[in-house]
């Protein structure tokens, strides 16, 4: 009892990070929303009423209504959950594709290292929207076309980091007491290499959720991402374009979404850099 | 340096046929018969039968791709199965927008970044340069395509100062033409130049710290002269790497920005091929594309080794 102090020091270490404490009530207030809105929002999504569209804001509608009559505060919780789950699991399949590669790479070096890499750098030229493209052109669109595309783009840019990381980390003095003491290369990898890495990989991973947030916003705006009725950040912007003179007002709200959110998660990015590897500082100040 | 950008180039080379191989296999030979895949599960046998044939595909894989790669060489790249003439002039009637399109936003997001990356550098830790990297952080997460909306709200809409969408072509003289180009590109090149304007801040603060620097303030050189002909010429070198880098994003944004403005560009032709699910379309102009970035990244490694000597050995 007496050696464990109370919550103080997480309040002191917030209060000293101010980007992390920002960033992260932000990501959390988004993060909320989208976990709210699968058991409540305030009006069903696929609730059209003609006699309610375009209404402004008002107590029944906060955020006032599109041209289909649909509650935008509702839209845009739904519109949270997509973004979130997209971003989410393109991120998820970057570092299980990406990580394992990288870290192969940089324990095995040689022709499959450079293999390895050359294949990241082929990869690396399919913006995600090409490889978008050219799933959709089989496939048709959908939210999960959009996640598969995203991801492919992350596994190089997870392979890039884990193995830098690694090859970095390979030749320090516990990896090498760890061999002498007779560890083989997979519990090496496991027990001293990747809790080294980890900093660097969580950092990049809040990196690639903000880049996924926008890519999938991107996507579904061009019609490629969540097909409806599921709302999607992007997709609102695009019904919206075409009010543009009657209701701009349409056209604010998602972008402001999106905007803040990707603003939230590169400051807790920042937060968590500075936090995880105090080494940057210097750079950052 | 001869052998350095010998090595390079083959490697380069290697790289394009791997990357339009993945396309033709992606794109070909995934789909099972792409005949069926064009024409929707109603066709009828005849046409099926007829498709095939016009398309080649009663031939070996091998032989369609290596026709298909030729093509790149003779300039024939088939034929478009709804708009009826030469994918190669489909392309070269697009191409004559969206290229012009990338440049002007490249073009514009490193002459706003570097000035306004030196500026916040100069003054480090000063009100400047918080102000600079509060803007910069909102313009990475502005999406392009929204500041495209907002922008066409503004001074298209609103202040009528310039047309929101639609390309008169270059046949009506420059001045239309680049005018229907200045909102797409400037929603593109913002975004990058927060980006870029961050690191060249960055990459000059660590300049500035170096011995080289020191050196030549002591031997008298003013701090201007130290500024620009030492520190902001190495700061160039990881720059010039993340505008490398850039160029796959400002493709991607060209094909959205397109849509925005309703220019008549590659990034339409992408879109309106797939809804007609023309793939003769979409497997050259991804290859193009595609193609576009990788040998970007390779002039900006061969432009790298002019710079740095050092990294020719590799």
């Amino acid at each position: 009892m007496s050696q464990t102090p109370p919550a103080l020091p997480l309040v002191f270490l917030l209060m000293r990070h101010r980007a992390l404490l920002a960033g992260g009530a932000i990501v959390t207030l988004v993060l909320v929303a989208a976990l709210v809105s699968l058991v409540w929002t305030p009006y069903a999504i696929d609730a059209l009423s003609v006699a309610d569209r375009l209404k402004g804001s008002s107590p029944a509608h906060p955020l006032g209504t599109d041209q289909y009559g649909r509650d935008m505060l509702s839209m845009l919780m739904v519109g949270a959950r997509t973004s979130i789950a997209v971003a989410l699991l393109a991120v998820g399949i970057g570092v299980c594709l990406g990580v394992p590669l990288g870290l192969i790479a940089a324990a095995r070096g040689g022709w499959l290292d450079e293999g390895l890499m050359r294949v990241n750098d082929l990869i690396f030229a399919f913006p995600a929207l090409l490889s978008a493209v050219m799933i959709t052109a089989l496939f048709g669109a959908g939210a999960i076309n959009a996640i598969i595309a995203i991801g492919i783009f992350n596994i190089p840019v997870f392979a890039r980091v884990a193995r830098g990381g690694a090859l970095a980390t390979k030749s320090r003095e516990f990896v090498l007491a760890a061999r002498v003491s007779g560890k083989g290369e997979i519990r090496i990898i496991a027990e001293h290499i990747l809790p080294n890495i980890a900093n660097l990989l969580i950092v990049q991973g809040t990196i690639q959720f903000s880049l996924g947030i926008l890519a999938e916003a991107g996507l579904s705006y061009v019609g490629l991402g969540a097909q409806p009725p599921l709302a999607s950040w992007g997709r609102m912007l695009n019904e919206a374009q075409t009010m543009m003179m009657l209701a701009p007002t349409l056209a604010l709200y998602p972008g402001l979404a999106i905007v803040v959110t990707v603003i939230g998660l590169n400051l807790l990015g920042d937060g968590l850099r500075d936090l995880l590897d105090p080494r940057l500082k210097r750079r950052a100040a | 340096m001869l052998v350095y950008a010998a090595k390079r180039f083959a490697s380069l080379f290697a790289t394009l046929l791997v990357a339009t191989l993945l396309v033709f296999v992606v794109l070909e030979i995934l789909p099972g018969d792409p005949a069926q895949l064009m024409l929707g599960l109603n066709a009828q046998d005849d046409t099926l039968a007829a498709l095939r044939q016009e398309l080649g595909l009663d031939q070996p894989a091998w032989v369609r791709y290596l026709a298909w790669i030729g093509g790149f060489a003779t300039g024939d790249l088939g034929t478009s199965y709804t708009y009826s003439v030469p994918v190669a002039d489909l392309v070269a009637d697009r191409a004559v927008v969206s290229l012009p399109l990338a440049l002007i936003a490249l073009a514009l997001s490193t002459v706003i970044a570097i000035p306004v990356g030196v500026y916040a550098a100069r003054h480090r830790g000063g009100w400047q340069d918080g102000g600079i990297m509060a803007l910069t952080q909102i313009g990475i997460a502005i999406p392009n395509f929204w500041f495209a909306m907002l922008l066409v709200y503004v001074f298209a809409v609103t202040l009528r100062l310039v047309p929101s969408g639609g390309f008169p072509g270059w046949g009506g003289g420059i001045g239309p033409a680049f005018l229907a180009l200045t909102l797409p590109a400037i929603a593109l090149a913002l975004p990058q130049a927060a980006i870029l304007a961050r690191v060249m801040r960055s990459a000059l603060i660590d300049a500035l710290h170096e011995d080289y620097v020191r050196t030549a303030r002591a031997k008298g050189l003013t701090r201007n002269a130290t500024l620009w002909r030492h520190a902001v010429r190495n700061a160039f070198i990881p720059v010039l790497t993340i505008l490398g880098l850039q160029f796959s994003f400002l493709i991607a944004g060209t094909i959205i920005i397109e849509n925005v403005f309703y220019l008549p560009g590659l990034g339409r032709l992408i879109f309106q091929a797939i809804t007609q699910r023309d793939l003769i379309v979409v497997k050259s102009v991804v290859v193009l594309l595609v193609g576009t970035v990788i040998v970007v990244t390779f002039l900006v490694d061969m432009a790298y080794a002019a710079a740095d000597p050092r990294l020719r050995k590799r």
